[in-house]
């Protein structure tokens, strides 16, 4: 252990994250650096609009929604994270913006910024419980349809029925 | 008198259909449901999910290595490429890097995986355009490498065959011989399929100009992998952000410019030959020493010392029974699978297990972009677009 190969952040996902913060100030959360990787905490309001910055902005241009994922959380202030793994080719540059959701499932939809959100929102939902907000066809995916519960939650238990 | 696509076109109202979930071209599990007017496709939506194992869920209450078998039965087809994507991931969390030799077998095990699951993209794609023998030949060499896979695994699909840190076991005596005998043959093969097909006038009628997906809309959909290099888009895992000392070896990423059924099909033939070049150089290059890192608490002791020793005995049963203690923090390690860009995003909050892990599968992505090309294509051709896109389902419901 202590290899320090991961341990550079890219420049290009430094650079987005100060541009999130010039453009969106007291909206843009703590930023984050774990192995190389920038972590940028967006409030859920700005979501859309950051993406729409990093994606177009013709320096960064983050081009890609690699992946798009929620985690469920039990037992802190806030309830649910959604995470955008964002890729650009332009700079070979990863960027994770990060949506904390406290009291609500309910968090702005990304299929307007890329078309790809689509499936990626919905198994989300599916899984998780996070209701994308303007998805245009907000279904189940992975689940059946009449499935009442969302797995991935931390209440849900690893067998059994589900309570 | 000719008929035209018009003609086809105008046969009355339209209709909705199923196709699959049990169905010979839908390559598994995969279930559409088409809106057709006479036989032009006008909506096409996948149904998927029919294999959703929950496999993130299982993950959160396994320990890490104990989520390595789980990997097998993602891409089916390319196991042991999944185990290498998994303990990257987790290399990465824990910040494990790991021996030349290990890191040499893993390519040699990937681009042996990107092969053996081409050879059955390949294979089923030809059956289901009406080109049964191209199958017959495809699986026999794909027959060949199972055996290579079962030398060094023990068995044929459920590899398990990486561990955190290094690898399961060493190769072979006489392995690299025999493979070396099989890869510099290989290509004679491809060959012999590329007269078979590449000018084929059926083979080209049916793919050419069929199911284009433009370079600009895979990006958005996110497409990856041989479906995104066939756009024109020369982007490859191995050469952007390359893992397992891929930046030392010598190969060309095949891409293709009008992004149609042909063109995938031709990028993916070159491919199997760019990684005969890589495996090449690979068996001349193997490095010799140990295939696990020097880590006793990352790595089992030999099973031998745990028998006689008392500290490897204790190391045993903590690796056993809690694994390792990951520290806190979330990671991202992606890989250049057979399908496209295979990643594992991981967060832990400490502990042996992940607090969440979620697979970025490629073909559950790249299957999305099946809506966008279907649109307006013959429900025959859909058969080809399928194959040609090449999802694997266990990948895709996971």
């Amino acid at each position: 252990m202590g290899v320090t190969r991961w341990e550079k952040p890219h420049p290009v996902a430094e650079k987005a994250a100060e541009a999130l913060r010039a453009r969106f100030g007291a909206s843009i959360g703590e930023t984050a650096v774990f192995r190389g990787e920038v972590t940028v905490v967006v409030e859920a309001a700005r979501i859309v609009e950051a993406c729409r910055l990093v994606k177009l902005d013709p320096d960064l241009s983050f081009e890609m929604l690699s992946d798009l994922t929620g985690i469920h959380f039990g037992d802190r202030d806030y309830e649910y994270e959604v995470l955008y793994h964002l890729y650009s080719f332009k700079n070979n540059a990863r960027l994770r913006l990060k949506v904390r959701l406290a009291e609500t499932n309910h968090c702005p939809t990304v299929t307007g910024v890329w078309v790809g959100a689509d499936w990626q929102e919905r198994e989300a939902y599916d899984l998780v419980g996070v209701v994308f907000d303007g998805h245009p066809d907000l279904r189940r995916i992975l689940m059946p349809e009449d499935f009442e519960f969302h797995p991935l939650r931390r209440d849900f238990p690893l067998e059994g029925h589900g309570a | 008198m000719p008929i035209t696509r018009e003609k086809l076109e105008s046969g009355g109202e339209a209709v909705t259909i199923n196709m699959g979930p049990s169905h010979p071209s839908t390559h598994g599990v995969l279930r559409l449901v088409l809106e057709l007017e006479g036989e032009i496709v006008r909506k096409c939506t996948p149904h998927v999910g029919y294999l959703h194992r929950g496999m993130e869920k299982i993950a959160e209450n396994k320990t890490y290595h104990q989520f390595i078998p789980y990997t097998d039965r993602l891409d089916y087809l390319a196991p042991l490429s999944n185990n290498c994507a998994y303990v990257m991931a987790v290399e990465k969390l824990i910040d494990c890097e790991v021996p030349p030799r290990a890191r040499a077998i893993r390519v040699l095990v990937c681009e042996l995986s990107r092969i053996s699951a081409h050879l059955l993209w390949l294979g089923t794609h030809a059956v289901d355009l009406g080109a049964l023998s191209v199958f017959f030949y495809t699986f026999r060499e794909r027959e060949i490498l199972y055996d290579f896979i079962e030398m060094l695994t023990g068995t044929r699909m459920t590899t398990s065959y990486t561990r955190v840190g290094g690898l399961a076991r060493d190769l072979p005596p006489g392995f690299l011989d025999q493979f070396k005998a099989w890869v510099t043959r290989f290509p004679k093969e491809v060959e012999e399929w590329e007269a078979l097909l590449t000018h084929n006038k059926i083979w080209v009628e049916r793919t050419k100009d069929i199911g284009i997906l433009k370079v600009e809309d895979a990006i958005d959909l996110g497409v990856t992998g041989p479906n995104l290099r066939a756009c024109g888009k020369d982007w490859d895992l191995r050469k952007v952000e390359p893992y397992s000392g891929y930046d030392e070896l010598d190969f060309d990423v095949p891409v293709g410019s009008v992004g149609d059924v042909y063109d995938r099909y031709l990028v993916r033939l070159e491919e199997m030959r760019q990684s005969v070049r890589i495996l090449h150089q690979i068996i001349a290059k193997m490095p010799d020493g140990p295939i696990v890192v020097d880590d006793p608490k990352i790595v089992l002791p030999p099973k031998e010392n745990v028998l006689r020793k008392m500290e490897e005995l204790i190391h045993q049963f903590i690796l056993v029974t809690e694994s390792f203690d990951a520290p806190v923090g979330e990671v991202y390690h992606a890989i250049e699978a057979p399908k496209g860009e295979l990643g594992f995003y991981i967060k832990s909050e400490g502990g042996g297990s992940p607090y969440r892990l979620k697979i970025r599968s490629p073909s559950f992505i790249n299957l999305q972009a099946l809506v966008k090309i279907a649109e307006g294509q013959l429900v025959s051709d859909l058969v080809a677009i399928i194959a040609s896109l090449d999802p694997v389902m266990g990948e895709v419901d996971r």
